[in-house]
């Protein structure tokens, strides 16, 4: 052999180039959902004289804002590849029990929610990931279960637990800028979760390729299991500050925010594949849905809320047929 | 033969010992001992099945043993999982990339182990990291894009880099170069020499003979589950490399009569070939091939592991995509190029892997064998059962499969009867040339004779066939003609008289180019290739010894 191996250089550097369309679909992906999200705040500002007062806009925030929490959990469990169908229900179940802690004392109204969403979502996340069965099953056992549950809470819908006039607990939920300021702080919390520690790095890793996550040597049964909890608490909790917010818990409340929740995840950029997401796209997600809304009230407030569905549902069509021609794109090596 | 390194002293750092490990009753690993000693780079060869994956597994903590010991360093340890075996100093880059395509550079280098500043991940800190060390791997890259965004080549040092980051004792390469370019290659083996000067050891797998007497220094071959060898690769000529890695003594098969092939029976017709192919290539996997294929004649595809044989086949039917390359049936090119248009040319395939490929084990004998010839029996959109009732009666008859009618699930059937029905599917599309790869595997051995005879007959009745089986027998006694495969290049062809077992495995071990070249495209020497004794000819005795300084510094930090 007389070649004398001297060539360190250049082992790899012929990729350096991408084209135009390869950069550009990354930022799209990523950024999509906020750049329509200023679009359609801007025409709405522009066209409308009650959009953008401030009663109407906070109305959308403190309205919604609990639920926004679903899709914070929501998201870290679609970057694992998985999905949760059980939010919907657990929400509804977190302000049940919220409602029914606070007629003992404020600290139970927060405690008992936390546990029993904590305890469901580790059986969840146990099932998915020790007994692999399919997420969408195990959670649409939940989505199920958890109404029952409910029921038999609440003697079928008979006993409504009411948040005593003066508790702690009501004030959690009370005006715009508390409910806002907790979950900024949550979503706050989920981002720096999920891009800077080892757990998030986990939940992006296993999501983008579970079998080289595993021979990477990262915890994976451990992070599957955990960001069920993760994903159970959540929804609880933000039922219970939902229940603080209506002053009772509402057992007919929380039906499909689960499917709103997913479609605000994939809205906001993140693979519903796995692999890619973050939490910032699932606040820009969340904001237009309920911008959307908002203005579909406002407009066509006489065709119903069938019409809001529908929208919801053709919006989400469009978002995944993007997210796969963008994602074919960057394929193209 | 250079002086080869003195035999590195010392304990063992990994060593295996007595090992045995089924699944479901097959023994993949049987009492296997294997010791790897301090900055060796020791190669582990063996043809598919032959046990390495699980070796490696077992060593890496995927498997556990089902008997035996694995030693680290002297002592006793038993892996549960990879990452117990990491943390002890087993680091492992496996032959496809198993990384995070869609994270950062930056992320897959220090997944699981990232800087951490207050309990958070230190971004900046990481990603200065990552630029740096795999600059030293001649990678120079924005480490903050995706990992997919890169070359296979560069994901694969990422790989690399990650492996002897940790503070490796241990490192096992499985196929590490296959999805390299030449000048990728080198640096992977400056690598390896550095990690070499720093007492790491390195457990070399890859089919490239010509790698393996560049880089390594001492040789393991695996058999059926079972070590058949092991020394140094210097002392060990190519031609007996090979030989003992496909359990052949050259010497001692003469008579023929082991398969129930006779040659004789082709009917094989000059003039037109039925297939031709010239210059197949497909990227990191076949380079400029070219072959023809004769009605009435069988043609072998011979080749070891990874040389492009399955790759070949893929290509002319067109399920794989080629770059260049261009197919004639019967004189006439095929244009456009997929398995639909192929099997409308009268080129079709029998797969390698029949359940994965092939038979829907659900449905009967019957929809099996018309599913492809319905368009044929149908008229109207409409299946006359009929005809559909004579076409599976008479291949049932004609092929001898075995079952209780043509309604029985095929699943129910032996494997070589299911083999036979998805011949009797191609077959009753009156196909012109017939690819088989590995028709026989995996079936026993009366069925094995069987099929064997059938292809002696659809020879004899004019279709040309293109054979690929690594059972060298078969291949032998089948073929008329062999075309020999390696690294994705034509290397020579076999005809006549030298369609012998020897002139096959002469031509195997024998390496035509030096190692470090890009291998030549196209063809090299035409029909009848010098069969003489191997090593001569070849670069064979020229093992890289320890010269050339590596040009990769410390890379450890």
């Amino acid at each position: 052999m007389t070649s004398t191996a001297v060539t360190t250089a250049g082992a790899a550097t012929g990729t350096a180039r991408a084209t135009l369309g390869e950069r550009i679909a990354p930022q799209i992906q990523r950024r999509g959902a906020l750049a329509v999200l200023v679009l359609v705040v801007v025409i709405a500002s522009a066209t409308s004289s009650t959009f953008p007062t401030w009663s109407n806009i906070s109305s959308i925030l403190g309205n919604n804002a609990f639920v926004w929490v679903l899709a914070l959990g929501m998201t870290f469990v679609i970057i694992t590849g998985g999905i949760d169908l059980s939010v919907g229900s657990m929400y509804a179940l977190g302000g049940v029990l919220g409602a029914y802690g606070a007629t003992h004392g404020t600290w139970l109204a927060i405690l008992l929610p936390l546990a029993v969403g904590a305890a469901w979502g580790t059986v969840q996340g146990l099932l998915v990931a020790k007994a692999r069965m399919a997420p969408f099953i195990v959670t649409l056992v939940g989505l199920l279960g958890l109404r029952g549950l409910l029921q038999a809470v609440t003697d079928e819908g008979a006993t409504t637990y009411l948040v005593p006039r003066h508790s702690h607990f009501r004030s959690l939920g009370a005006g715009t800028w508390t409910p806002v300021l907790i979950v900024a702080a949550l979503f706050a919390l989920g981002a720096l979760l999920l891009t800077r520690t080892r757990f998030g790095a986990t939940l992006t890793a296993m999501g983008g390729n579970e079998n080289a996550a595993v021979l990477l040597g990262l915890p994976v049964a451990r992070a599957k299991v955990l960001v069920y909890l993760l994903s159970g608490t959540l929804a609880a909790a933000a039922g219970a500050l939902g229940g603080a917010r209506l002053g009772s818990g509402v057992t007919t409340i929380g039906v499909g925010y689960e499917l709103t929740a997913i479609a605000s995840v994939v809205i906001g950029g993140t693979l519903l594949t796995g692999g890619s997401g973050s939490v910032s796209g699932t606040v820009s997600g969340v904001l237009l849905l309920a911008v959307i809304h908002n203005l579909i009230d406002h407009y066509f407030s006489q065709y119903g809320s069938a019409f809001t569905d529908t929208v919801n549902g053709g919006f989400l069509a469009v978002v995944v047929l993007m997210q796969t021609l963008l994602s074919r794109t960057q394929q193209l090596e | 033969m250079v002086q080869q390194d003195p035999e590195p002293a010392g304990d063992p750092v990994l060593e295996v010992a007595g090992v045995n490990k089924s699944f479901a009753g097959v023994h993949a690993l049987r009492d296997v001992h294997f010791a790897l000693r301090p900055a060796e780079v020791h190669a582990l060869i063996g043809e598919n099945g032959a046990g390495k994956s699980t070796l490696i597994k077992v060593m890496t903590g995927v498997y556990r043993p089902d008997a035996g010991t694995v030693r680290l360093a002297g002592r006793a340890r038993d892996f549960r999982n990879p990452l117990e075996a990491q943390a002890a100093g087993i680091s492992t880059i496996y032959q496809e990339v198993n990384l995070v395509p869609l994270m950062s550079v930056a992320r897959n280098l220090h997944l699981g182990r990232e800087p951490r500043r207050f309990g958070l991940v230190d971004v900046a800190r990481m990603n200065r990291q990552a630029t740096e060390v795999l600059g030293r791997y001649g990678v120079h890259v924005d480490v903050t894009r995706p990992l997919r965004s890169l070359g296979l080549g560069a994901q694969q040092m990422v790989a690399l880099a990650r492996a002897v980051q940790v503070d490796a004792r241990v490192v096992i390469m499985d196929e590490p170069t296959s999805s390299l370019e030449p000048r990728e290659v080198e640096t992977l083996f400056s690598v390896i020499r550095s990690l070499k000067e720093q007492g790491i050891a390195v457990v070399y797998v890859s089919h490239r003979l010509d790698e393996l007497y560049a880089i390594c220094d001492r040789v393991t071959v695996m058999r059926d589950g079972a070590v058949v060898h092991t020394g140094p690769i210097a002392e060990l000529q190519r031609l007996r490399l090979v030989s003992l890695m496909l359990g052949r003594e050259m010497a001692t098969v003469r008579e023929k009569g082991t398969t129930a092939f006779d040659a004789d029976r082709h009917n094989r017709q000059e003039g037109r070939p039925a297939l031709r192919a010239t210059g197949l290539t497909v990227r990191h996997r076949l380079h400029g091939v070219s072959l023809d294929v004769h009605p009435g004649e069988v043609v072998g595809l011979g080749g070891l592991l990874g040389a492009g044989r399955s790759e070949t086949a893929k290509a002319i039917v067109g399920a794989l995509a080629t770059e260049e390359g261009e197919v004639e049936v019967e004189g006439r090119p095929l244009h456009r190029r997929s398995p639909a248009a192929a099997i409308r040319a009268g080129v079709v395939m029998l797969p390698e892997d029949r359940k994965i490929e092939g038979i829907i084990p659900n449905l009967s004998v019957r929809e099996n064998i018309s599913l492809a010839a319905l368009p044929r029996l149908s008229r109207a959109g409409l299946v006359s059962q009929a005809k559909q009732d004579e076409v599976v009666r008479f291949f049932m008859d004609r092929l001898r499969i075995k079952a209780s009618g043509p309604d029985q699930k095929v699943s129910d059937l032996s494997g070589g009867n299911q083999q036979k029905v998805l011949l009797a599917r191609w077959l009753c599309l009156n196909p012109k040339v017939l690819l088989l790869d590995e028709p026989t595997r995996g079936i026993d051995v009366g069925a094995k004779a069987e099929v064997q005879a059938l292809i002696d007959e659809l020879a004899g009745e004019g279709l040309g066939v293109l054979l690929i089986s690594s059972d060298l027998e078969e291949l032998i006694e089948g073929s008329d003609r062999v075309v020999i495969l390696k690294d994705g290049s034509v290397v020579g062809h076999l005809a006549g008289e030298d369609v012998t077992e020897e002139g096959l495995l002469d031509a195997l071990a024998t390496a035509p180019e030096d190692p470090a070249e890009e291998p030549a495209a196209g063809t090299v020497g035409d029909s009848s290739a010098e069969p003489g004794p191997a090593q001569q000819a070849a670069g064979a005795t020229d093992p890289a010894g320890p010269q050339g300084p590596a040009p990769v510094k410390e890379n450890q930090r």
